[in-house]
């Protein structure tokens, strides 16, 4: 697995290429909401049929490895503890103890406070920015409601970094983006951003979560995905997985677009991560071949497309575990999370 | 004027729900004369799997309830049953190619049969369950708990006495079922879980699959979430194949039954585990 070392550039650069130099609030919004409207009978319709795609035997083996390779271990409670992480951290290294040809996951993703014991319970198996190894994502920003002054996000996401997390999973402000205040938005990310810078100059890959379930419409999914682009993200996020409705099929597959879109018009390759909600392997599936059909195959690479999950390990491994032997495996055969 | 026959298209019942077969499939259910009587679903492994499924979620809250409470929810089965007595009379004399006479006392002895297990519910335990006797000041006691997820090939001639005198001892404990039915006669199981679905018995407790026990009966002998095989009605196939495929997962397993297993409480507790608790009786 390589992450691909994001563009070293002022966090603010992208969007004074697409937008010019004079980047104001009122510049940000006009091209926001000049934005062409999406058409959502057509993008469920697109979605549904990308769902009914047959997928055979080998197809599905190569897919199930694939999930397993794209998944962000998470566990995202109040009650989680060290011991907690440090399970789940094992699970991550070794997903089935009966297969030692299962794939490892990509990374494992905790609250920020949790970060030291992941860090310490990986070890040598921790990336640590090398691209080899499973990466600790940490969520950020007064996560899940993103509800804080900007200087305590920068501080939760500082400490996140020294502490050692590869990437962070940022919240946006929904209130500011319901309410059109777009340049806040905006500014928020691009400090953030400045704020996972490391000591060395590097920056940990930021993902910003949109939180969809809360954005309303279609419209305002493809302009919330266009100024996270804009402001520096590496990642756009659908969810936190604390908000119903969490991840769907048309909004991510509405993300892709957006990102197939930007890649067409700069050459740059942004991440798409659907959270929460997704559970089974058939649904996983059917996210597999929206990335390939949308934004493109070279997608299907951690670096590019990521599952935020914890159920949908053992529902994979339970897949993997009927193929290998022939007959139905049961929850019995896979740890408890 | 003549009417127009209105046959009925039957649907398989999973976790409480009536769907139709993944696979799309179904079969025609004819008469014991041949002559045109429905369309049945026909199960597929994935059927199978998902009912499964269905039965692992219900186990927690069926096996959590506590006896009694399980014996009155039996008991009101009964009750529903007995007012659609002639329904299945009908269904069981068209299909069984018997009398309406002989088909009746057929749903008189299932009902027996299913009041009789009811009111195991919550002395089964008492039975089979022991105080031991040890050198040491403590209580030692044995309980048969339900073993979980038991899969059932019900008795295939017989369509209701049959299918009854395996479900009920099976659930009675607290276990959830997935039966596959009578492949030739599956009326009186899909009326049966019409019964089911308004009566107070959870969703997932009580699942029935039509269609091919051949087909479907392997997949369940070898699922790893299964916990327990009664072949009652599965003389016919291969059934010594399904035994041991089903004991790479350690299964209990019930051979092959010609006809209608009486009722006994040997059923009941075949599908029972043991477990013996050690209690101090330092506070008397």
């Amino acid at each position: 697995m390589t992450l691909v070392n994001p563009v070293v550039l002022a966090p603010a650069a992208r969007a004074i290429q697409m937008l010019g130099g004079d980047l104001t609030e009122t510049s940000l919004r006009l091209h926001l909401e000049g934005l062409s409207g999406v058409d959502a009978v057509g993008l469920e319709e697109r979605a549904a049929a990308l769902g009914t795609r047959s997928i055979k035997t080998a197809s599905k083996a190569w897919a199930l490895d694939k999930i397993i390779e794209l998944i962000d271990l998470t566990t995202l409670e109040g009650a989680d503890t060290p011991g907690k992480v440090r399970s789940l951290v094992a699970k991550a290294m070794t997903p089935d103890p009966g297969d030692m040809t299962t794939p490892r996951v990509a990374a494992v993703c905790v609250y920020g406070d949790m970060v030291p014991y992941a860090v310490d319970a990986l070890g040598a198996a921790h990336s640590r920015g090398t691209g080899n190894g499973i990466n600790i994502a940490a969520v950020a920003t007064a996560f899940p409601s993103g509800r804080a002054s900007l200087r305590v996000k920068l501080a939760d996401t500082a400490d996140a970094v020294a502490a050692g997390a590869d990437e962070i999973d940022m919240v946006i402000d929904r209130g500011a983006f319901l309410s059109g205040r777009y340049g806040q938005v905006f500014d928020d990310i691009v400090a953030v951003k400045e704020a996972c810078r490391r000591e060395n100059g590097t920056y940990a890959h930021l993902k910003v979560i949109l939180e969809t379930g809360e954005l309303n419409t279609y419209d305002n999914v493809r302009r919330a995905s266009w100024l996270a682009i804009l402001a520096g993200g590496d990642f756009i996020k659908t969810s936190t997985g604390k908000v119903a409705p969490a991840a769907t099929l048309p909004v991510t597959l509405l993300m892709l677009q957006v990102v197939r879109d930007w890649h067409h018009l700069t050459g740059e390759r942004i991440g798409v991560k659907p959270a929460g909600g997704i559970r089974t392997s058939k649904d996983a599936i059917k996210y597999l071949v929206t990335v390939a059909e949308t934004a493109g195959e070279e997608w299907l690479t951690p670096s590019l497309f990521r599952f935020g999950a914890s159920s949908l390990l053992n529902d994979v491994l339970l897949q993997r575990q009927k193929i290998r032997t022939g007959h139905y495996s049961g929850p019995d055969y896979v740890t408890v999370d | 004027m003549s009417r127009l026959a209105v046959p009925k298209t039957y649907k398989l019942y999973i976790g409480g729900k009536f769907p139709r077969s993944e696979s799309g499939r179904t079969y025609e259910v004819a008469t014991a004369k041949g002559a045109f009587l429905a369309n049945a679903a026909k199960a597929s492994r994935k059927d199978a799997r998902d009912a499964v499924v269905a039965a692992r979620a219900a186990v927690a809250g069926w096996t959590g309830a506590t006896g009694y409470n399980r014996g009155q929810v039996l008991y009101r089965i009964a009750e529903l049953l007995e007012g659609r007595h002639a329904q299945f009379a009908g269904e069981i004399a068209s299909s069984e190619g018997i009398s309406l006479a002989a088909a009746a006392r057929e749903v008189d002895a299932a009902i027996d049969v299913w009041v009789w297990y009811a009111g195991w519910a919550d002395k089964y335990v008492q039975v089979a369950g022991n105080g031991n006797p040890v050198s040491g000041p403590y209580f030692n006691l044995s309980t048969p708990e339900p073993t979980g997820v038991v899969a059932i090939v019900a008795p295939q001639a017989s369509s209701l006495l049959g299918l009854v005198s395996v479900i009920a001892p099976a659930v009675v404990t607290g276990n959830t079922v997935v039966v596959v039915a009578s492949e030739t006669a599956p009326l009186s199981a899909i009326s049966l879980a019409e019964v089911l679905a308004t009566s107070d018995v959870p969703g997932g407790v009580i699942n029935i699959l039509t269609g091919s026990p051949a087909e479907i009966a392997p997949w369940l002998a070898s699922h790893a979430d299964v916990n327990a095989l009664d072949l009652a009605g599965a003389e016919r196939l291969d059934w010594v194949d399904l035994q041991i495929s089903a004991a790479d997962t350690l299964k209990r397993v019930l051979t092959p039954v010609t006809g209608v297993p009486a009722p006994s409480l040997d059923r009941i507790v075949a599908f029972t585990e043991t477990k013996t608790v050690w209690h101090t009786k330092s506070l008397i």
